[in-house]
C-alpha cells in the first residue's frame, strides 16, 4: 500500500511494467546464449582466432579478411556449397511432394487411419542419431538387409560415384537425400493435412456437382488453396536443412562427396583447432541463406500475388 | 469408360498401394531395429536376409545397459531433458503472458527478434558457445547444455504458447480479477488451467529437442563419457568395431522407445478440447 501512495501509477504504466518483468527472463536467456554470441561469432570471423590463443583474442583485437579469403580458396569450400545446395534443394523437394501425397491418401477416413498415421509420423520423432545408424546398418555392404535384396551390393554411404541405367550418379549424395525425404516427409504430412481437413467442403462438391474427375480437383479445387501452406513449409525446410549438421555427419561423416558446409565448419572447428575459419565459413553459409532466401521470397511474393 | 469412371477407379486401386508403400517404409525399418536388437550378432552375420530371429535373446539389452554404460546415459538424457521441459515453461509462460495480453514497449519487435533467432543456422552459434563454455568450464557439464537447448527452445514455446493464450476469452480473466486475484494468480488459477493442451504440446517440444539433440552435445560432452547422453553415446559407440551391431541396436531401441511413447502419449491429450464451457452465454 506505501509503495502505492509514493508514486502513484496509471494502469497503462503498470501493464507496461508487468510485462517487461514478465518477459525478462526471455530476453535475458536469448540474449546472453543466442544474441551475444552470434555478435561474437561474427566477431571472431574477422579475426585469427585459435583454440590455443583465445585468451589474447579479444573485442578491440586485430581484424582482419584472412580467414573469409582463406576459407574460399581452399579446396573444397565450393563444392561443399554446391552439395548443399543439392542436397537442400532436392531434401526439401521430396520431402514436400511426399508428404502432399500422404496428406491425399489420408485425408478420407479409413479403417486403421490412426495406426497409419502414427507409423508415418516415426521417421521424424524419433531420434537422429538412431534412424542414421538404422539406415547404415541397413545400407551396409557386407550385412545390410537391404544388399541381400540387390543382385550386386551397394555401398550406398561410402561411394562417391556409380552407374545407374549407363548414367553416372552421385551415390552417396542422392542416399543423403533419400534419407532426408524420409525423415522429414512427415513434417510436411502434418501441415498438409492440417490445411486439407480445414478446407471447406462445399467448393469440392461444387467441383463434383459440375462433373470435374478427381485429377480435375486436384488441379483447380485443391492445390490452389494449397500453395500457401507449400510455400510456408518451403522455405521453413530450406532453411533448416541449408545448415543441417547432423543427418550429413552421422551418416556419411562428409566423406564420399557429400560435404555440406555445416559439416566443413565443424571439422575446421575439431580437427584443425582454426576458430576463426570456421566462424568465417558459418558466416558465408547464413549469407549465402539469407541471399537464397531473398532471391526465392521475391520470385514467390510475385507469384502468390498472381494467384489472389 | 469417361475420364471421371476412369480415373475414380484407378484411384480407389492406387491409395491402398500408395498407404501400404508408405506404411512399409516407414514401419518396416523399426521393426527391423527391434528385431536385430534381440538376436545374436553370429546370426546377422550368417543369415543377414532373415527378418525373424531364429532365436530370441535379451543378452543384448543387458549387454548395453551395463557394459556399455547406457543406464548412465539415460540417466543424463532424463535429466537433460526434464530440466529443459520445466526451466523452459518456467521462463516461456510468463513471457508468452506478456506478449499476448500486455501492452508494454517493445512488444512487437520481441515477437519478431525471437523468430529471427530460431531462423538462424545452430552452427554458426555452435562455434562461439563452444569458446565461451571450454573458456568459463561449463564444457563438459550437463547445465551448460541444458542452458543452451533452453535457449534454443524459448523463441518457439513463447510463440506457440502466445498464440494459445490469445484464444482465452479475456472476459474469464476479467471475472478472475474481480473476484480478487492478482495477475500472477490469474495466470496460475485461470490461464494456466485453460492452456493445458498447449502446455503439453510445449513440453513435448522441449523435451524432444532435448532428447533427440545432437550437434551441441557432441561438441560440449564428447571429452567426458560419464556425462554422455544416450544419443551422443549410440553415435560415438557406433563407429567402434569391438561392440556387436545387435547391441547397438539394442541401443538404438532405448534411445527410440522413451521419445516415440511420451510422443504418442502427449499426442492424445492435446486433442482434448479443454476451453469448451469455460464461459457461458
Amino acid at each position: 500500500m506505501t509503495s502505492r501512495v509514493k508514486s502513484p501509477r496509471t494502469l497503462k504504466e503498470q501493464e507496461a511494467r508487468a510485462g517487461l518483468v514478465l518477459i525478462s527472463p526471455t530476453l535475458i536467456i536469448t540474449l546472453v546464449v543466442v544474441v551475444l554470441p552470434l555478435l561474437w561469432a561474427i566477431m571472431l570471423a574477422f579475426q585469427d582466432a585459435r583454440l590455443i590463443n583465445i585468451r589474447r583474442v579479444g573485442i578491440f583485437g586485430h581484424y582482419t579478411l584472412e580467414n573469409f579469403t582463406y576459407v574460399m580458396s581452399e579446396p573444397g569450400f565450393w563444392t561443399s556449397l554446391v552439395n548443399t545446395l543439392v542436397y537442400t534443394v532436392a531434401g526439401t523437394a521430396l520431402s514436400i511432394v511426399i508428404g502432399l501425397v500422404t496428406a491425399l491418401a489420408l485425408r478420407d477416413r479409413f479403417r486403421g487411419r490412426t495406426l497409419v498415421r502414427a507409423s508415418i509420423l516415426i521417421p521424424y520423432v524419433a531420434p537422429v542419431v538412431a534412424v542414421t545408424f538404422l539406415w547404415e546398418t541397413m545400407l551396409n555392404p557386407q550385412y545390410g538387409i537391404v544388399n541381400t535384396w540387390l543382385a550386386e551390393p551397394i555401398a550406398f554411404l561410402t561411394q562417391a560415384r556409380g552407374e545407374f541405367l549407363g548414367i553416372e550418379v552421385p551415390v552417396a549424395l542422392l542416399t543423403v537425400i533419400a534419407f532426408e525425404a524420409w525423415r522429414y516427409f512427415p513434417f510436411a504430412f502434418l501441415f498438409i493435412l492440417a490445411r486439407l481437413q480445414a478446407l471447406p467442403a462445399e467448393l469440392d462438391e461444387a467441383a463434383v456437382v459440375d462433373g470435374a474427375t478427381p485429377t480435375q480437383r486436384f488441379r483447380y479445387v485443391i492445390m490452389p488453396q494449397l500453395w500457401r501452406i507449400i510455400a510456408l513449409l518451403s522455405v521453413l525446410r530450406f532453411v533448416f536443412t541449408f545448415t543441417k549438421f547432423d543427418d550429413v555427419y552421422l551418416l556419411t561423416g562428409g566423406g564420399a562427396g557429400t560435404e555440406v558446409v555445416s559439416v566443413r565448419v565443424y571439422n575446421f572447428l575439431t580437427s584443425r583447432d582454426d576458430i576463426g575459419a570456421s566462424a568465417a565459413q558459418a558466416i558465408v553459409l547464413a549469407i549465402f541463406l539469407v541471399v537464397f532466401l531473398a532471391v526465392y521470397l521475391r520470385f514467390f511474393a510475385g507469384g502468390e500475388r498472381e494467384q489472389g | 469408360m469417361s475420364r471421371d469412371r476412369f480415373e475414380r477407379a484407378l484411384l480407389k486401386v492406387l491409395k491402398p498401394l500408395v498407404i501400404a508403400f508408405l506404411v512399409l517404409i516407414t514401419a518396416f525399418p523399426f521393426l527391423y531395429m527391434v528385431m536385430l536388437s534381440v538376436r545374436d550378432i553370429q546370426e546377422l552375420i550368417l543369415d543377414p536376409g532373415s527378418i525373424w530371429p531364429s532365436a530370441f535373446t535379451l543378452d543384448t539389452y543387458v549387454n548395453v545397459l551395463t557394459k556399455q554404460g547406457f543406464l548412465t546415459f539415460l540417466r543424463n538424457s532424463a535429466i537433460v531433458a526434464v530440466a529443459s521441459v520445466a526451466v523452459t515453461l518456467l521462463i516461456s509462460i510468463p513471457g508468452a503472458y506478456a506478449v499476448a495480453r500486455l501492452r508494454f514497449f517493445g512488444r512487437r519487435q520481441v515477437h519478431f527478434l525471437f523468430l529471427a533467432v530460431y531462423l538462424f543456422p545452430a552452427i554458426v552459434l555452435a562455434i562461439p558457445l563452444f569458446v565461451l563454455f571450454t573458456m568459463i568450464g561449463l564444457r563438459g557439464s550437463l547445465i551448460g547444455l541444458i542452458l543452451v537447448y533452453i535457449a534454443q527452445t524459448v523463441p518457439v514455446t513463447v510463440y506457440m504458447l502466445r498464440n494459445y493464450f490469445e484464444t482465452v476469452p479475456r472476459s474469464v480473466e476479467e471475472a478472475a480479477a474481480i473476484d480478487g486475484c492478482t495477475r500472477l494468480s490469474t495466470i496460475w488459477r485461470v490461464v494456466l488451467p485453460l492452456s493445458k493442451p498447449a502446455l503439453m504440446a510445449t513440453g513435448l517440444y522441449a523435451f524432444m529437442i532435448a532428447w533427440n539433440e545432437f550437434l551441441f552435445a557432441l561438441l560440449f560432452l564428447v571429452e567426458s563419457r560419464e556425462s554422455w547422453t544416450v544419443s551422443l553415446g549410440l553415435s560415438q559407440l557406433a563407429g567402434s568395431i569391438e561392440i556387436p551391431t545387435t547391441v547397438l541396436m539394442a541401443g538404438s531401441v532405448v534411445l527410440t522407445l522413451p521419445i516415440v511413447i511420451v510422443f504418442f502419449a502427449g499426442e492424445r491429450l492435446l486433442t482434448e478440447g479443454l476451453t469448451a464451457g469455460a464461459e457461458k452465454g
